[in-house]
Parts: structure tokens; sequence; C-alpha cells
């Protein structure tokens, strides 16, 4: 635990993104934006055994 | 004169034939699945189960050893930590597994049922985490239930959920929601295997509406 307590410092309140009505902690815009990005990931990256699949090679 | 016996008409042959009718077992263990299952955005079902079966140990050890436990021994503090950060995937799988079959149309085919239970399991799922953060015994599962208390109070029904109240929570959080996931789980997990994984649109039709969305004539979504 300390050695993640030397990465994050965690002993202050949450950081909040406030923008007119728009009000969300960072720590929930980063996990939206992860995935997000594991979604888009998920779509464009080859699945392994994918093509030797489609070609019938069993 | 024959000598086979009259069939039974037991109850149990009665449910056996009819479970057996609608799943066969082909389909309830298939051999394999359709070429276009072998793609990275199909994986995120079964990722939200693997969690939920992390979730369910890693809980059940939490329920044997109790708050102290959890609050004060450095082994209590490494399951406290697997049983959050596995419910912190299981959303986040499920989540990417409903943006996948949302953006599929995966209710086409006849598979609404299948839409539906996954639905209702994200929508029961929020609850059944809702209550584990408000049973934790700490200062924070207070704040959290006090801010829980305000917003069902809101919507009309705090008579019913209240939150501050520790023992109804706890038995919320370790039996009753978490058994209203796994049922619909169950459900949702048959139904896929009744009705096969939903396959991606025809492209010849997905090019035939882009055409005619070019040209000003387009009715996307006419197509069935």
């Amino acid at each position: 635990m300390s050695v993640l307590a030397a990465i994050f410092n965690l002993n202050h309140p949450g950081h909040v993104v406030h923008w007119h009505f728009f009000q969300m902690s960072v720590a929930n815009i980063v996990v939206i934006g992860l995935m997000l990005l594991v979604f888009a990931l998920a779509i464009v990256l080859p699945f392994p055994g994918a093509a030797r699949r489609r070609k019938g090679v069993s | 004169m024959s000598t086979t016996p009259p069939p039974s008409r037991s109850w149990t042959t009665r449910t056996r034939d009819v479970a057996v009718g609608v799943l066969p077992p082909e389909k309830l263990l298939p051999d394999g699945q359709p070429t276009y299952v072998a793609s990275w955005i199909y994986v995120f079902g079964v990722a939200s189960i693997a969690s939920l079966i992390v979730i369910i140990a890693s809980g059940s050890i939490l329920s044997l050893k109790g708050p102290a436990w959890w609050h004060f021994t450095g082994i209590g503090h490494f399951f406290n930590s697997i049983h959050l950060w596995s419910v912190e995937l299981f959303f986040f799988f499920i989540v990417i597994h409903l943006w996948g079959k949302f953006w599929m149309a995966a209710w086409r085919g006849g598979r609404s049922r299948v839409w539906v239970t996954g639905a209702i399991t994200f929508i029961v799922a929020v609850p059944a985490a809702l209550t584990g953060y408000v049973s934790q015994q700490n200062f924070d599962a207070q704040w959290i239930a006090t801010q829980a208390k305000d917003g069902l109070n809101s919507v009309g029904v705090g008579a019913f959920f209240n939150v501050t109240n520790f023992g109804q929570m706890y038995s919320y959080h370790v039996l009753l929601l978490p058994a209203a996931v796994v049922a619909l789980v169950t459900a949702h997990v048959l139904l896929v295997r009744k009705h096969g994984v939903v396959p991606p649109f025809p492209l010849a039709v997905a090019d035939q509406d882009s055409a005619a969305l070019a040209e000003g004539t387009g009715q996307a979504g006419a197509t069935s």
C-alpha cells in the first residue's frame, strides 16, 4: 500500500471538473475515457486467429 | 402385446421434455461459435461474468470475516480491495458490453428478451453496488448513505429503502440483490444460448443504406 501511496497522493479532497452545468469528478472522467478507449480498441484491433477462422482453417 | 411401459406424466418428465425442447443440449453447450464472434467486442460479456465470479467469491470471504477484519487487518484490506476493484471492472466491462450490443442492435432476430434481461441486470447491479458502499461501516459509508437518502426521498421511495439502516442495506447487499443479479445473468446467458450470438449487420444492406442516404432518398432503419 505504501508503494502505491507514493505514486498516488490521495490525502486531499477529490478533484472535480466544473464547467457551467457540467460537474464530474476527475476519477469518473478518467474511467469513462478509458471505457471509450477500450471500446474503440476492441473494434479496431484484430482478434487472435480471426483471419484463420474466416478462411476455414481449423 | 407391447411390453413398453406407458410414458411417465410426472412433473419431472414434463419439465425435462419442455427444457430439452426449448434448449437442446447442443445449443446449451455448443461445440463452437460463428466466425463473426472472433472479435474483441464479443469478449466483454464473459469478462463481466468473470468479474461477477470474483465479486461473489471475495464478498463471501468478507461476509464470513466481518467489518473489523476488513478494516483493521492487512489480509482484510486485501480482500476488501479485491471486492472493490472487481466491482469497478464489472461495471467497466458491462458498460462496454452494453455499448457494443446497442450499436449491433442486439435485439434483432427475436432477441428482445436477451436485450431486456441484460438491461435489467445493469439496472439491478447499480443498487447492488450502492448497498455495498453504504455497508462498509465507516465514515465514507455514512456520507454516501445520507446523500443517497436525500436522493431516494426525492423520488418517493425513501419509506421502502432506508439507506441509513445498516442491517437492511447489508441484507440487500449480501443476499437479495446478488441473488437477483445472478438469476438475471443466468436467464440472460440461457437466452443467448437459445437464440445464438447476434450476427453483425449484413454488409450489403449497410452499403445500400449508405448509398441511399448519399442520394438523399434513404430510409435508414427501414431494413430488417
